[in-house]
């Protein structure tokens, strides 16, 4: 029993991490209709944007991932823009692999300013609380905390503000809206700025529980994946249920496999997703 | 120096066998598969283990093949009735779970130690010089022979059948041709190309770890067949030699640059590699040898 509830809360507060550059991922698709794989190196952009700051410079996390979050948004800007949008008109496949070379040159642009190493967060050590045989890690939950807030004013963004508006409807159906006059090009640019952010934030929370490395970004690609596909590819809800229910499963199927199988988990429950609802818990259609 | 260019153009033979399944289902039906370079892994641990357990080596290339085409049909199986991004995602997936499994399942495949003393044929006849030579002239031949069957299969109605897929699957469907089923096929012989090639790159090796199939050869292959020219197996194979003589062109000119370390190195040699698929996508998607769409027979109409 014990066993059973503290894989649920490792599964919750490593599903939420998770969450965050899955809506940054599943934003993208919902308005440019193509997965971006240059996200996981929007990730490890923002973890060592924030890692220089805090651990070099001394600035605290908090100002630290405000910090990652501009420089991701604007390099995924200037990338997006320079590598990627001529190359739309030639469909979502085309789009989806020349973001798999952009991501390859980012991550190694990182690989040779800061080199293979390990790096970690400058944080106080504290130890984890105990209820009973419960364990709970403060960093973790400060990390879950940052998340949750991240979200809500994500949500608040989407729901409340006409730019979040005008970005659901292009999500929506592009056509419609720009029969309303929204600009289609500037919805673009803010959603890949706030997509590639958020991936950036994303980034820095995983890091702050470990340590970081050129590879962090590519290491939680696939469960950013997973997370999106089964909350439904292009929706934002579903893309933070998915991360829960994924963050669940992983550190359910732990008790059984080896830890090693981690990633494999998400790739199963992909498969499993599409072989028997395609369009995920919340998504629209998928064929 | 000679022993270094036949090594080279092996493995020329060996990324134009993977740019040629790759070709097979991105130029033939639209479908793209990232995990190419796990499905070489899978070709190159099903030899390695079939004749580690005293098959003879051609019955681990077809061991190979088969198991290729297998896996294939399992991740294909619950993806090709969705939209195409789907089965990209899913193939990722594919090829990282392949490098868990060489990593972890250490019974089968020796784990990060990988396994080594794969059999190279005739190395004990031949000598060292011989076999490198005999083996450059295997791999170029089976090159030769599966791009003569894959362009044998473009001319024909079945080649023309999944070009029209990938048009069009809609209209492919409307005219009666049973979309999933060309996929399904398609996939699967590719996916036996592919392990094929990893068959081939283990006996050539005869040492194979989880470390040799980076998901890096994916975007190689890609580079390789944007390159060359999708949807033509002449492109597929020009775009794979050029790959490889552009990945050791970058080798020697990195290593031109002063002052700087190993790592970044490494680094700016996949920096320009990924530059490279980048700005042929910009430059010349078509590649260098462009598809060539053969012309409508006239309608009946237009020459009354």
């Amino acid at each position: 029993m014990t066993i059973l509830l503290q894989a649920l809360i490792n599964g919750v507060m490593a599903g939420t991490l998770i969450a965050v550059p899955a809506i940054g991922f599943t934003a993208i698709f919902a308005v440019l209709r193509y997965p971006n794989f240059a996200i996981a190196s929007y990730a490890t952009i923002g973890a060592f944007a924030a890692w220089w700051a805090n651990a070099i410079l001394g600035i605290a996390v908090i100002p630290a991932l405000v910090i990652a979050f501009v420089i991701a948004g604007l390099v995924g800007t200037a990338a997006e823009e320079v590598a990627l949008s001529r190359l739309r008109s030639a469909g979502a496949l085309i789009v989806a692999i020349a973001s798999i070379a952009l991501n390859l040159v980012l991550e190694n642009v990182v690989r040779f300013v800061f080199g293979n190493d390990m790096k970690g967060y400058d944080l106080p050590l504290m130890r984890d609380w105990r209820f009973g045989e419960l364990r709970i890690g403060p960093q973790q939950l400060q990390s879950l905390g940052l998340a949750v807030a991240i979200m809500a004013a994500m949500f608040a963004f989407l729901f409340y503000t006409r730019f979040g508006k005008a970005m659901r409807a292009v999500a929506d159906n592009p056509d419609l809206a720009r029969l309303k006059g929204i600009d289609p090009a500037r919805i673009a640019i803010v959603t890949v700025f706030l997509g590639a952010g958020l991936s950036g934030v994303g980034g820095v929370l995983i890091g702050l529980d470990t340590s970081i490395d050129p590879l962090t970004g590519y290491r939680v690609l696939l469960a950013v994946f997973a997370a999106a596909v089964l909350g439904g590819l292009g929706s934002i809800p579903g893309a933070v249920v998915g991360a829960l229910a994924l963050g669940i499963a992983e550190e359910l199927a732990l008790i059984v496999v080896p830890a090693t199988y981690r990633t494999a988990v998400g790739f199963a429950a992909i498969l499993i997703m599409l072989t028997f609802r395609p369009r995920g818990i919340l998504g629209e259609r998928a064929t | 120096m000679l022993s270094y260019i036949i090594f080279t153009l092996t493995i020329c033979g060996v990324y134009a066998l993977l740019a040629l399944s790759l070709n097979l289902i991105w130029g033939g039906v639209g479908l793209v598969n990232l995990g190419l370079a796990g499905f070489f892994a899978v070709g190159a641990y099903a030899s390695a283990v079939a004749t580690g357990a005293g098959a003879p080596v051609l019955i681990g290339w077809g061991a190979a093949l088969a198991v290729g085409a297998v896996v294939g049909l399992i991740v294909t199986f619950a993806t090709l009735r969705l939209r195409d991004d789907y089965l990209a995602i899913v193939t990722l997936g594919f090829a990282e779970v392949i490098r868990l499994i060489a990593l972890n399942e250490r019974w089968l495949t020796k784990g990060s130690d990988g396994i080594s003393g794969i059999r190279a044929p005739l190395k004990a006849e031949l000598g060292l010089q011989g076999f490198t030579l005999f083996y450059l002239v295997l791999v170029s031949a089976v090159v030769l022979l599966v791009w003569l069957l894959l362009r044998r299969l473009d001319a024909s109605p079945y080649g023309r059948a999944m070009k029209a897929i990938r048009e069009d699957q809609q209209l492919a469907a409307f005219a009666g041709k049973q979309v999933l089923r060309f996929k399904w096929q398609a996939f699967a012989l590719s996916a036996a190309i592919a392990a094929l090639a990893g068959a081939l790159y283990a006996h050539f090796q005869s040492y194979i770890s989880p470390d040799h199939f980076q998901p890096l050869i994916t975007i190689y292959i890609f580079l390789a067949v944007t390159a060359g020219g999708v949807g033509r197996p002449s492109g597929a194979v020009l775009g794979a030699y050029a790959v490889v003589i552009f990945l050791e062109a970058t080798r020697f000119a990195t290593e031109l640059v002063p002052g700087l370390q190993p790592v970044q190195l490494a680094a700016l040699r996949e920096i320009l590699v990924g530059l490279a698929l980048i700005l042929v996508l910009h430059l010349r998607p078509q590649g260098l040898l462009p598809e060539r769409i053969p012309k409508a027979p006239p309608s009946p109409s237009a020459s009354s």
